[in-house]
């Protein structure tokens, strides 16, 4: 298998999911000529040309608006937010209008769109670029919200959500960019749904999604130097939420750790941490851990910014503690 | 006012027809609210009626589409949904337009072109755009048209919306219903000029103003704008300026206007004036139109029959019609 980055296996979703149907477009700030803010779309100007590759102005209300309805109308867009910060100022267009048409109507609608872009906090970009808004999406019915960690999830799964008749939510992290892996050369689809054990273990079961799904497994490492035998569960869909995975490993286990970059209150983490805690009562033999971040705006200082979010450290010393050996 | 000359005597008719079932369906659904049997937001259309009625002749059906605001019944039926499937729809009955899910603010046909209602002001104007940059696309040959009012004017979403537009060069019409009053705050109070197509000038799209008490300009500028978006995929934008008779809302007593100022506006009534000048050149006599009211009355009471016949939604519906 080919191993690339995170950048280049999106890119060839969009390559290839481009190449099969001409109703998916790409749209977003810089995303053309320019190649893209982080190069993910880079080249696919030359191949398809200005009328599936748009550069847009700065309007992320009015861009992503303008998808949504490309998207009633049959087409396919992919829209990319140069950061979900931006995407605030557009979140409007998808609550009110991708998710409600649908069912005010009785059914006469579909929006077969896709929102994608790094969400959560990276180095040094202060209080407005470092915050993980998964939440939002995963709170408001109708949305599929996706958030993979390794390239072979992203393209696998960037693929289903481009054919997927639902509004997906996208999560991509700029620290991942860079990352690589093992890609297959032949084509492949991840259904969206469908969480994966990323390491097998016996004693606790680490729970996390997107970025933060790397220091889990660091900190399975780590937990194994100490004879700890860690499992690391990694959602990739937030929506629907594959609990069967999660419940049949915290089964196993007896104990779970949550790991989220979001603030710790009403977040996604909470609530995996609250139905782990309800549906597995019995099975847990200590009450589940959440790591988030701290509930702080993030800082600029590179120590501190560190400190506000999970750790590899803060991880194991949860793993520690279900297992009573803190 | 624009003359009628040179439009058959069957198509005045039937604009006459349509903007009067429009007043009388509205009537009925004021009528109903107070009756509780219609519950929630109400937005009425009455004084209006020549923009939707005006803009749909001025559309091709099956090819163009329309979205709106809340203030969407008159649009609806001018696009063809039956008053049958509008009332119950009020009715939150299994067999409106919208199964019931929607109510008065979201009156759905896809098929129809009827893109609906929006209940954010002015958050129908980036799905407009959507639209019409997907009839480009898919080369359907069409167009869309997109309503809003006076208060959405000031949204970021109509300005954004107009800029990609412009520069995508998108086959769209912009029109902006100003009747004066955003819910009960007076164009002039809300906006830094009181003639709002000057705004449509700041993005180098042909706009201008048009008389909506005359159904006959609302629909000759529509259909100009339409074809040429459909020929040339430039948008326009077109300033209409209305008066609606009723409140905002059904909750709302309009104490924010003078008596002088509604009765002018009454004095204008666009369906009035489209039957003095259909007398004038003998296409109608006063029983004529009394007749055509009176089986519109008629038509009326049928869709109230109808949505009190009606089914409601079973409760599963609930858990339907979100994932496609």
């Amino acid at each position: 298998m080919a191993i690339i980055t995170f950048r280049e296996a999106l890119r060839q979703a969009l390559d290839e999911e481009m190449a099969r149907e001409t109703g998916v477009v790409v749209m977003g700030e810089e995303v053309a000529q320019y190649d893209g803010a982080y190069k993910v779309t880079k080249g696919l100007l030359d191949k398809y040309g200005p009328d599936r590759v748009l550069d847009t102005p700065i309007t992320e209300l009015g861009f992503t608006g303008l998808a949504v309805g490309a998207a009633f109308a049959g087409m396919r867009p992919v829209v990319e937010w140069m950061t979900f910060q931006f995407g605030l100022l557009a979140i409007d267009q998808l609550i009110h209008n991708a998710v409600k048409y649908r069912s005010m109507s009785g059914g006469q609608f579909k929006c077969p769109m896709v929102v994608r872009g790094p969400n959560g906090p990276a180095e040094y970009l202060g209080g407005q670029h470092s915050q993980s808004f998964a939440s939002y999406f995963v709170h408001v019915p109708g949305f599929k919200v996706v958030a993979p960690s390794t390239p072979y999830d992203a393209k696998g799964l960037l693929k289903a959500a481009i054919r997927d008749d639902n509004p997906v939510i996208f999560l991509e992290s700029e620290m991942s960019y860079g990352h690589k892996g093992e890609v297959p050369e032949e084509e492949y689809l991840i259904e969206i749904g469908k969480a994966d054990v990323k390491r097998e273990g016996t004693d606790v079961t680490l729970i996390s999604f997107s970025k933060p799904v790397l220091m889990c497994l660091h900190a399975a490492e780590e937990l194994a130097k100490e004879g700890i035998n860690a499992e690391v569960v990694d959602l990739r869909s937030l929506v629907p939420l594959d609990k069967e995975t999660v419940y049949a490993s915290v089964r196993k286990t007896n104990r779970a750790v949550v790991v989220d970059e979001a603030w710790p209150k009403a977040s996604v983490g909470s609530w995996i941490q609250a139905e782990v805690m309800k549906d597995c009562f019995d099975d847990l033999d200590a009450a589940v851990e959440l790591v988030a971040s701290e509930d702080v705006p993030m800082i600029y200082n590179h120590t501190v910014e560190l400190e506000i979010q999970p750790t590899v450290a803060k991880i194991v010393a949860a793993a520690k503690r279900v297992l009573y050996r803190a | 006012m624009r003359p009628i000359k040179g439009y058959d005597k069957e198509f005045l008719h039937g604009l006459l027809k349509e903007m009067l079932l429009i007043r009388r369906f509205e009537e009925k659904a004021g009528q109903m609210y107070g009756l509780k049997k219609i519950g929630g937001f109400c937005h009425l259309y009455n004084g209006q009626e020549a923009v939707c009625s005006g803009a749909a002749a001025g559309m091709k059906r099956g090819l163009d589409r329309l979205l709106t605001g809340y203030r969407d019944h008159g649009h609806a039926l001018a696009l063809g949904l039956s008053p049958e499937s509008l009332m119950a729809e009020l009715y939150g009955k299994a067999t409106g337009c919208s199964k019931g899910k929607g109510g008065s603010m979201h009156m759905f046909d896809y098929d129809k072109g009827m893109w609906g209602g929006n209940g954010i002001v002015g958050g129908q104007i980036p799905l407009a755009t959507g639209s019409a940059f997907a009839q480009k696309h898919q080369k359907d040959g069409g167009a869309t048209i997109v309503f809003f009012g006076d208060g959405a004017i000031h949204q970021g979403a109509f300005h954004e919306a107009m800029n990609l537009a412009a520069i995508w060069k998108l086959p769209v019409v912009f029109v902006c219903e100003n009747n004066q009053y955003g819910m009960g705050t007076s164009v002039d109070r809300a906006s830094s000029v009181t003639d709002l197509y000057i705004k449509g000038q700041a993005y180098d799209i042909p706009s201008k103003i048009v008389d909506g008490m005359d159904v006959i300009a609302v629909m000759e500028e529509v259909k100009d704008a339409m074809d040429t978006a459909r020929k040339e995929f430039q948008p326009s934008f077109l300033e209409i300026k209305t008066y609606r008779y009723k409140g905002h809302s059904m909750s709302d007593p309009a104490k924010y206007r003078t008596k002088e100022e509604t009765e002018a506006f009454l004095a204008q009534d666009p369906i009035v004036l489209l039957k003095a000048r259909m007398e004038e050149a003998k296409l109608i006599t006063d029983e004529q139109y009394k007749e055509m009211d009176k089986q519109l009355k008629e038509v009326v009471m049928r869709s109230v029959e109808f949505a009190e016949n009606s089914p409601e939604p079973a409760l599963e519906e609930m858990y339907t019609d979100i994932y496609a």
